[in-house]
Formats: structure tokens, C-alpha cells, sequence
């Protein structure tokens, strides 16, 4: 009895929906890089389950790619975070308003 | 069975997820988020996908994760953090797109796209050697470019946490 690949797509909608409302309400910067990679996840379950559906194991290794480019995000924004706190201390992303017109 | 292990799995999933951005207390954020990573490794075995299960856990669930706990125990957070102001686009962008999946469920979510159906033939049973096979085949320059962009992050990383990074102006 195998699952539909529709369902799949509806749990990554979900969970993909989740990140990008948590990257537009929430203030603390370090739960934005948090929903996005709740994102990044929803991503890569829709991948997983295609490369299943049709027998393609590019799908996969996409999936390895995403999360190698998620791991270069992660060390990149958090030592962004790092910076920002040290220069402002706060990383309430309200306070950081220098390059906005 | 098999719907069984996906309704728990996705379940867990959408729980965990929506507790990621509910919850105020980034730690509390972080470890959902943890749960969530150990559940899609576990509905990735079911999807036959074994070696990313595996690696889901160590990269995921080990490096990154662990990364984002250090940086939120360092930086010592206090959970002032109230809802941005900016909760009006979220609803502009996130109803619609909730009422498209709605629609799209209600007229029979199981509706069979143009996709090939599924071929039980070949199951790999093998799924780490496949993917090695082809990763260092058809995405042979994918794979180096990837290494490029961990070369580049790396650096990027040290330079951007450097305390006594050279005065250049002040910010």
C-alpha cells in the first residue's frame, strides 16, 4: 500500500507555508533562520518523495546539494548574527534598520 | 502500515513546524525543530531514501542544529520577542496560498497529474551506492561546485566572527 505523492505535497505546502509566516512575523532573527529552514525542509521532502514517485535518484541527490548550501547558510547567517549582536546588542531585526530607505 | 508510519510522521512533522515559529523561546524553537529533522529522516526511510535519512541526522540534526543552540546560548537571548508588525503581509501571502491548497484538496486531492506512475521495478537495494554512482557521475560537476560554496562559506564565516577585524569606518 503505497502513499499518494499528493499527500507528500500537502505536508511540504504545509510546512513550507509555516516557515514563510514564521520569517514574516516573528522579530527574533535567529527564528527567521530557523523558518527558513523550515523551508528548506518542506524542499527537500517534496524532492524525496518525487525521486521516489518516479524512480529518478536526481531527486536525491538534489537534496544533498540543498542541504549542503543549507549548512554554508547556516555558518554564514549565524556568524552575521554574531556581528550584528556585537555591534548593536540586540538581534531584534527591528533594530537593524541601517540600509533601509 | 505504510499509512500508518506516514500519517504519524507527518503528523509529528506539522506539529513540530508550527511550533518552530509559535513558541517564543528560541531554545524551545531550536529543539522542536530537532524533533521535526528526526521525523522527515524517518519518513525518508520510508521514501526508500536511507543514506539521506542518515545524512539528514548527522548534518541536520548534529552540526547545524547544534551550531544554532551555541549561537542562541551565546548571545544569551532574552524572550522579548513579540510578533513583528508586519503580520498583515504574512496573512496577504499565506491566505491565499492556504486557500489554493484547500481548493486543490477539496477537489480531490488524489486527482492523478500527468506524472509517470510509480515503477516498483527498481527498487534499489542499494540506495547508498546508487546515489554515489551517481552523484560522481551525472553530477560530477554539481558535487565540485558544491564543494566550492562550503570552501566559500568557511571562510566567509571566520572572517564575518573575527573580533578584531581591521577598522574599516565604523558601521
Amino acid at each position: 500500500m503505497t502513499i499518494p505523492v499528493s499527500y507528500y505535497l500537502i505536508l511540504s505546502a504545509i510546512v513550507f507555508l509555516t516557515g514563510v509566516v514564521g520569517v514574516l512575523i516573528r522579530r527574533n532573527i535567529i527564528a527567521i533562520l530557523l523558518s527558513v529552514e523550515l523551508m528548506l525542509n518542506a524542499t527537500n521532502i517534496n524532492f524525496v518523495a518525487f525521486s521516489q514517485h518516479l524512480q529518478d535518484l536526481g531527486g536525491q541527490v538534489f537534496v544533498f546539494f540543498a542541504l549542503t548550501v543549507a549548512a554554508a547558510e547556516v555558518a554564514v547567517g549565524l556568524a552575521i548574527i554574531i556581528a550584528l549582536h556585537r555591534s548593536k546588542d540586540t538581534i531584534n531585526v527591528e533594530q537593524f534598520n541601517l540600509l533601509k530607505w | 502500515m505504510a499509512q500508518l508510519f506516514f500519517g504519524y510522521f507527518a503528523g509529528v512533522i506539522a506539529i513540530t513546524s508550527v511550533l518552530v515559529v509559535a513558541l517564543r523561546n528560541p531554545v524551545y524553537s531550536a529543539l522542536s525543530l530537532l524533533i521535526m529533522f528526526f521525523h522527515v529522516a524517518g519518513l525518508y526511510v520510508t521514501l526508500h531514501a536511507e543514506f539521506l535519512a542518515a545524512v539528514q541526522i548527522i548534518v541536520y540534526a548534529g552540526a547545524i542544529l547544534v551550531l544554532y543552540l551555541f549561537v542562541v546560548m551565546l548571545l544569551n537571548v532574552k524572550q522579548d520577542d513579540r510578533y513583528h508588525g508586519q503580520w498583515r503581509i504574512a496573512a496577504f501571502v499565506c491566505v491565499p496560498l492556504l486557500l489554493e491548497l484547500l481548493v486543490l484538496l477539496a477537489s480531490g486531492g488524489a486527482a492523478q497529474s500527468g506524472l509517470l506512475p510509480a515503477q516498483t521495478a527498481a527498487d534499489t537495494a542499494d540506495n547508498t551506492l546508487a546515489i554515489g554512482t551517481t552523484l560522481f557521475s551525472t553530477y560530477l560537476f554539481p558535487f565540485e561546485v558544491a564543494s566550492l560554496i562550503l570552501l566559500v562559506a568557511m571562510i566567509g564565516a571566520i572572517i564575518l566572527a573575527k573580533r578584531d577585524f581591521p577598522e574599516r569606518g565604523e558601521m
